[in-house]
């Protein structure tokens, strides 16, 4: 394999990495917070990629007009998914609360391909992310540089929200202990109200990037990402941010590295990620960043 | 985890789909009384919803506008029944079992889909309902199935028109890329294959693609360093637009060429200005001057169908419309609705001119096609190419 190639590889594992890292963070939030694996989450993320269609295309907004809308609507949509699906079921047990997020998933993917129908629709055209540029055999688009970079950014972020500011205290003492913390006087709606804004947010966010990427818009969209980001949270250690950034980038580029270094194992791509999860889980249940959970009496 | 998380949502979706038959089982209650008397139920077997859901759905307009025209065999209405099949083969039976069993209708018209149809097809043979593909590709949706039809032509001939095609443009290197567990796509992909070796030509790369997957990248970055001239990526509309679009981002200039499937507005929607200059075959063009008189009477009456669009009509839709035309022409010769009579009628017919050119089976069911149409992309817009005629 020429450099050139082994560089287009890297780029493109980097890239796609940091689109699952975005992806991989809303969940990880969620369940950090409610041990509760948001299946809707991925398409949340298409949605966000509807209502960026609708804004450029029907209603003729300029990007970046559109670009904080969409972040808007999903952060709405995100918390309204909370308030009507999980909430009601706060005290259930915690398997009526996956099953409702199953619900909440296939009510999504049903309502789009019923509203939008199955065709798929090309994302608008943001020129400062989709130019391609070449250096040297080399060729890639703006956006798969600026993804790494904006996760970086949105990482330092995060982790000085969550570990210096009030917010960021009540998120940590409602992921340690649920009870104690509202004994506390912490507005526990409030705090997951937040924790599902900031994990729509960054899937809207991350269907920017997406779109930009691949241009491609279906109800059915989320669902492999989702999957995948699932499996990155959970590889990096789930309930641990900068672990589901680190499960997203090792998987995009160990997905890359197969099919490079092996092209005759191109069809074993997706089950390369759930072989991950599965040795991982073996090996270190509690992902590479996890923490050891002690178990409470 | 994710056996569990299967179980899960395999629970749900069977949830989903009797609460849908729930819904569908009482209005089909009010009908039944009416159904011994005055209507014939047709079943139309198509993906609305998965992979395929864009084309199950063109096709199904199809079907519907010709339902609307000729509403009438035997003197009685004709109800058409839609199922979704979803784009999945185990759906499919579900799908094909409640036509045949719960809604017994007299004859199938589908699926959008090679492998939908594989999979359904045992159970209207032995249920002795004649189905009638429209643009089910595959060989094997035919072969052993006596009471299976289809209006198209099939991959061993796309193949090699497309492969025809290459060589004669000078390609001798070319790279395939398919659909992992597609029938349609992993069949075409092997037809091209054989054709463009046995022309001299060699291929150089393969590429899988998962389904639902949308980062093509790391199949396209290899394909690239293999120095392919062509690509030949037979793919769902979901796949093609994007697949497209990255090839031509990361620098690749290669002929990029497929099968009927691409043929769809969506994909120069989605790719952009990268669509331009796409080669891909297909079974019929609007703008054929040749083309029956059913097919002028149809293109502008179709298109008002669906609201006065000028966009393209699909070649599915065509073939949609061909082949509610050619069942329900059968059914009138058989002059009755027993499904040994309109697979016998259906075998016996001669020269019925369709939209998509005249139409009669041969031994296995399937239409003797020999011409296909190629067309490129130019423009923003689908351009008649060539027609290209394959002696069997």
């Amino acid at each position: 394999m020429s450099m050139d190639i082994f560089m287009q590889h890297l780029l493109n594992g980097i890239s796609v990495g940091s689109l699952y890292a975005l992806i991989a963070i809303g969940y990880t939030m969620v369940y950090g917070i409610l041990l509760l694996i948001n299946f809707a989450h991925g398409d949340i993320f298409m949605m966000a990629s509807y209502f960026m269609i609708f804004a450029v295309v029907d209603f003729g907004m300029p990007i970046w007009i559109a670009i904080p809308l969409i972040i808007l609507l999903t952060v709405i949509l995100g918390m309204l998914l909370e308030r009507s699906a999980y909430k009601p079921l706060r005290e259930a047990p915690r398997m009526s609360i996956m099953i409702s997020a199953i619900g909440a998933s296939f009510l999504l993917e049903n309502l789009a391909t019923y509203l939008f129908s199955g065709v798929p629709k090309g994302y608008p055209d943001i020129p400062w992310l989709t130019k391609v540029v070449n250096i040297g055999n080399v060729s890639f688009q703006i956006v798969t540089v600026v993804a790494p970079v904006l996760v970086i950014f949105i990482l330092i972020g995060l982790m000085w929200l969550v570990n210096h500011t009030k917010t960021g205290m009540a998120m940590r003492a409602v992921s340690k202990d649920f009870e104690t913390a509202r004994l506390m006087g912490i507005k526990i709606n409030t705090v997951i109200a937040a924790t599902f804004a900031i994990g729509s947010g960054l899937a809207a966010v991350g269907s920017v990037l997406w779109g930009a990427k691949y241009s491609s818009v279906y109800p059915l969209m989320g669902v492999m990402p989702g999957l995948k980001c699932f499996v990155a949270a959970v590889f990096g250690g789930i309930g641990n941010i900068p672990g589901a950034v680190l499960g997203g980038i090792v998987l995009g580029l160990g997905e890359t590295m197969l099919v490079a270094f092996f092209p005759g194992l191109t069809g074993y791509r997706d089950a390369f990620a759930f072989v991950l999860l599965i040795v991982m889980l073996l090996v270190r249940p509690n992902g590479l960043l996890g923490e050891k959970s002690t178990d409470k009496v | 985890m994710k056996k569990k998380l299967l179980a899960v949502l395999m629970v749900a979706a069977m949830t989903v789909a009797t609460l849908a038959g729930c819904g569908k089982s009482s209005d089909g209650a009010a009908s039944a009384s009416a159904d011994s008397g005055d209507v014939i139920k047709i079943g139309v077997f198509e993906p609305l919803t998965g992979e395929n859901g864009g084309g199950g759905s063109q096709e199904v307009d199809g079907i519907k506008y010709a339902n609307q025209v000729y509403p009438e065999v035997l003197g009685k209405k004709i109800e058409l029944v839609v199922v979704d099949n979803k784009s999945d083969k185990g759906e499919a039976t579900t799908a094909a079992t409640r036509l045949v069993e719960q809604e017994g209708v007299v004859a199938v018209l589908g699926s959008y889909g090679s492998g939908v149809s594989i999979a359904a097809g045992d159970i209207f043979k032995n249920a002795k309902v004649p189905a009638m593909g429209c643009s089910c590709t595959n060989p094997m949706v035919t072969q052993g199935n006596e009471y299976y039809f289809r209006t198209c032509f099939l991959d061993p001939f796309q193949g090699t028109v497309m492969a025809n095609y290459c060589t004669q443009q000078g390609f001798t290197k070319a790279a395939v890329v398919y659909q992992n567990g597609d029938d349609y796509s992993t069949g075409l992909a092997n037809f091209f294959k054989t054709a463009f070796t046995e022309a001299g030509g060699e291929i150089v790369n393969e590429g899988v693609i998962q389904t639902n997957d949308s980062d093509y990248n790391s199949i396209l970055t290899n394909i690239k360093s293999s120095g392919a001239e062509v690509i030949f990526a037979p793919s769902s509309i979901q796949v093609a637009g994007a697949f497209i679009k990255q090839a031509r981002a990361l620098g690749i200039d290669a002929l990029i060429c497929a099968g009927d499937t691409w043929e769809n507005e969506a994909i120069i929607d989605v790719a952009g200005e990268a669509a331009n200059g796409i080669v891909l075959s297909t079974f019929y063009d609007e703008n054929d001057a040749s083309a029956s008189d059913e097919a002028k009477k149809f293109v502008p009456g179709f298109k008002e169908y669906l609201g006065g669009d000028d966009n393209i009509i699909p070649a599915v839709s065509a073939l949609g419309y061909d082949a509610y035309c050619v069942v329900r022409d059968a059914i009138e010769r058989a002059g009755s609705t027993d499904g040994d009579a309109i697979r016998q009628a259906l075998v016996d017919t001669k020269e019925f001119v369709g939209v998509t050119g005249a139409i009669k089976f041969d031994e296995n069911g399937d239409a003797d096609k020999s011409v296909a149409i190629v067309k490129t992309v130019e423009n923003g817009e689908f351009k008649y190419l060539d027609t290209v005629e394959v002696a069997k």
